[in-house]
């Protein structure tokens, strides 16, 4: 065996450049799909991160009849006396933090603009609202007794012209079904990095979005945090409340997992692609070695190397040629999602919100041990049987033939 | 004793619709310790009957024996496990594999019939000094001159012990010198060891080493006669 892959090692050795090349290859190839699945690890985390960190939280009570796509603020839609409902949950012992929230649309109007906009009433001491606060970018966050303040996101007020201190004109429906508008002054503006989210939704305190709408002591939902999210059942068992609707984080985001689901598929075909094209080269490589070294072939037959022998002396520089690649391509992977780990990949208005989620404008990669070692195992087993036919072919030289051969 | 027989052997080669008989009922014995000649003009048979009878090949029909073992028959991989432990081969073209040292080279047909390295170390020893190389062991072929690339070929097919060696045309690439110097080396390895060696050739400088001289002529054996003339020749 070890004069197998010490001769495998040399005949490799006779056109370094060629075995380099086919080495690069399968390196790059790995590379590629490490990154990507690094990528797409990055993204999807990141994604499921962001939208319960800003959209979702890992709970939210809501009453039952409530329809989130048409924002009712109806009374009876609406969880009454939130303000109780947040103490309790606040009592069990996984929950970061609970706090009322009260969702309603309407318009924002400045000068001789208006767009439309998702008022988002929010108790601003609560820690729940920590990324909009920590993503102020200038002036200052709610207080609970602001009565004309209100808090946008910084691609809206790039759209609008508007800065800290610029008063707007705000309409929104109410209980009634009447609609009620409000000159608001800008107290600060945010940037969640998730131009989504940000160009879209403003923030009132509750009392004040409550007051605007009719709503009085009402809310949409009660937003929850948990300490752990694999605590979520175990909470959602606590709560045993027939009033409300329950929602768990994962019912919320199915579209991300769906997502996810979906990319590792296409991923999988990329990987073929990817691995296919790089098998080719192998190939390639290892056909033109045993044609050129048909003579010897005959001559390790004449001297009685049996075909299976000869099979395995063409194995060996194929698992040469796959450790070389492999070796290669996880250090060019890792440095590559290293990078990328770092620096991130600005996607800018490519990011989507679709479906209920978000994706930050730069997508961080985040390195998928698991991605990782599927792809090397499959680049081995891939470059283990693209060296199998070269390996055939020469197995099944006759010698006579073999040792006819030009040199 | 006999080491190989062949018995009224065909082949015939077809290359798209054109069928070529290269032997036309061949039949020849060897004995033991015999040291032939296979001469006749190219084209004449020679190269395929060396071939049939090395296991390299098949006939189109009759019978090849080695040492009595009816081996025209044999699957490819029986016909390896013919060779590897019973017949050595020395070609035209050397033969040597590039990237291994001529002791590596020898090494090869004892790791294939699974010696120890003690074992294996000891009979290249040997086989150098039989051929006078052993300052070159370690050398790659592209480092040795012809004469010494065919004497290294010559110790590889020595290295199993077989009972026959099959030479095709050893000194058709060398000069005069090295030609002579074969051919020496190949007649006292054949006086010491007693090793079978049949060679094809069409050299007539050579055929005078041979004690017995089979000539063929269009795949036929036309003359199959005993010298008594084994040794150099000093006009070589």
């Amino acid at each position: 065996m070890i004069q197998l892959f010490r001769m495998a090692f040399r005949d490799l050795g006779r056109n370094r450049r060629r075995t380099f090349f086919s080495i690069l290859a399968l390196a790059m190839g790995l590379a590629l799909l490490i990154l990507m699945a690094s990528f797409i690890n990055g993204e999807m985390s990141s994604a499921m991160d962001t939208t319960i960190k800003l959209q979702s939280g890992h709970l939210q009570l809501r009453q039952q009849n409530y329809d989130e796509t048409k924002a009712s603020l109806k009374w009876e839609n609406l969880i009454e006396d939130p303000a109780q409902v947040t103490r309790q949950i606040a009592t069990l012992e996984p929950v970061i933090a609970a706090s009322a929230r009260l969702f309603a649309s309407g318009i924002v109007a400045s000068r001789d603009q208006s767009t439309g906009v998702q008022i988002v009433g929010i108790e601003p001491d609560s820690i729940t609202n920590n990324p909009y606060r920590e993503g102020l970018v200038s002036g200052e966050f709610l207080t609970a007794g602001d009565r004309d303040g209100i808090l946008i996101g910084r691609p809206l007020s790039e759209k609008m012209g508007l800065q800290v201190g610029d008063q707007i004109n705000l309409t929104a429906n109410t209980s009634n079904g009447d609609v009620s508008d409000q000159l608001f002054t800008i107290r600060g503006i945010y940037s969640t990095e998730t131009r989504v989210f940000d160009s879209a939704i403003v923030f009132l305190p509750l009392e004040k979005a409550q007051a605007m709408t009719g709503t009085e002591n009402h809310a949409s939902t009660i937003f929850v945090l948990l300490k752990d999210k694999d605590q979520t059942d175990a909470v959602v068992n606590a709560l045993q409340t027939s009033r409300y609707k329950i929602l768990t984080w994962t019912k919320m985001n199915e579209v991300i997992i769906q997502t996810e689901n979906l990319s590792n598929a296409y991923m999988s075909l990329f990987y073929l692609i990817v691995l296919g094209v790089t098998a080719t080269v192998i190939i390639n490589t290892l056909i033109m070695a045993v044609f050129e070294r048909t003579r010897e072939i005959g001559i390790f037959s004449a001297i009685g190397m049996r075909s299976r022998r000869i099979m395995a002396m063409f194995l060996a520089e194929s698992s040469l040629l796959a450790i070389g690649g492999i070796l290669l391509g996880l250090v060019l992977g890792a440095l590559a999602v290293a990078y990328l780990e770092r620096n991130g990949f600005y996607i800018g208005n490519m990011a989507v919100g679709g479906g209920g989620f978000l994706i930050r404008d730069t997508v961080y990669a985040k390195f998928s041990l698991e991605g990782t070692i599927n792809v090397t195992i499959m680049a081995f087993i891939v470059t283990m049987l693209a060296g199998l036919y070269p390996a055939a072919l020469a197995a099944r030289m006759e010698p006579v033939e073999a040792l006819r051969a030009e040199k | 004793m006999e080491v190989t027989k062949v018995e009224n052997v065909t082949r015939v080669y077809k290359i798209g619709k054109v069928e070529t008989n290269a032997l036309r009922g061949v039949s020849l014995s060897i004995q033991s310790g015999e040291f032939t000649a296979l001469v006749g003009p190219s084209g004449s048979g020679k190269t395929t009957l060396l071939q049939l009878i090395g296991c390299l090949d098949q006939p189109t029909s009759g019978q090849v024996y080695i040492n009595s073992q009816e081996v025209s028959k044999l699957s490819r991989n029986q016909r390896a496990d013919v060779r590897r432990g019973t017949i050595g081969f020395i070609f035209q073209f050397f033969a040597l594999i590039p990237t291994l040292s001529a002791y590596e080279n020898i090494e090869m047909p004892l790791l294939l019939n699974g010696h120890s390295a003690s074992e294996r170390r000891a009979r290249i020893t040997e086989l150098l000094a039989a051929v006078n190389l052993s300052d070159r062991a370690n050398h790659r072929p592209d480092q040795l001159s012809g004469g010494e690339q065919q004497r290294v070929a010559i110790a590889r097919a020595l290295a199993t012990k077989p009972s026959l060696i099959l030479a095709d045309e050893p000194t058709a690439n060398l000069d005069t010198e090295n030609g002579k110097q074969i051919m020496d080396t190949m007649t006292r390895l054949n006086q010491e060891t007693g090793i079978t060696f049949v060679f094809a050739t069409h050299d007539p400088r050579v055929i005078h080493y041979a004690r017995r001289v089979v000539t063929l002529q269009d795949g036929r054996v036309v003359d199959n006669s005993l010298h008594d003339m084994g040794g150099s020749d000093p006009d070589l």
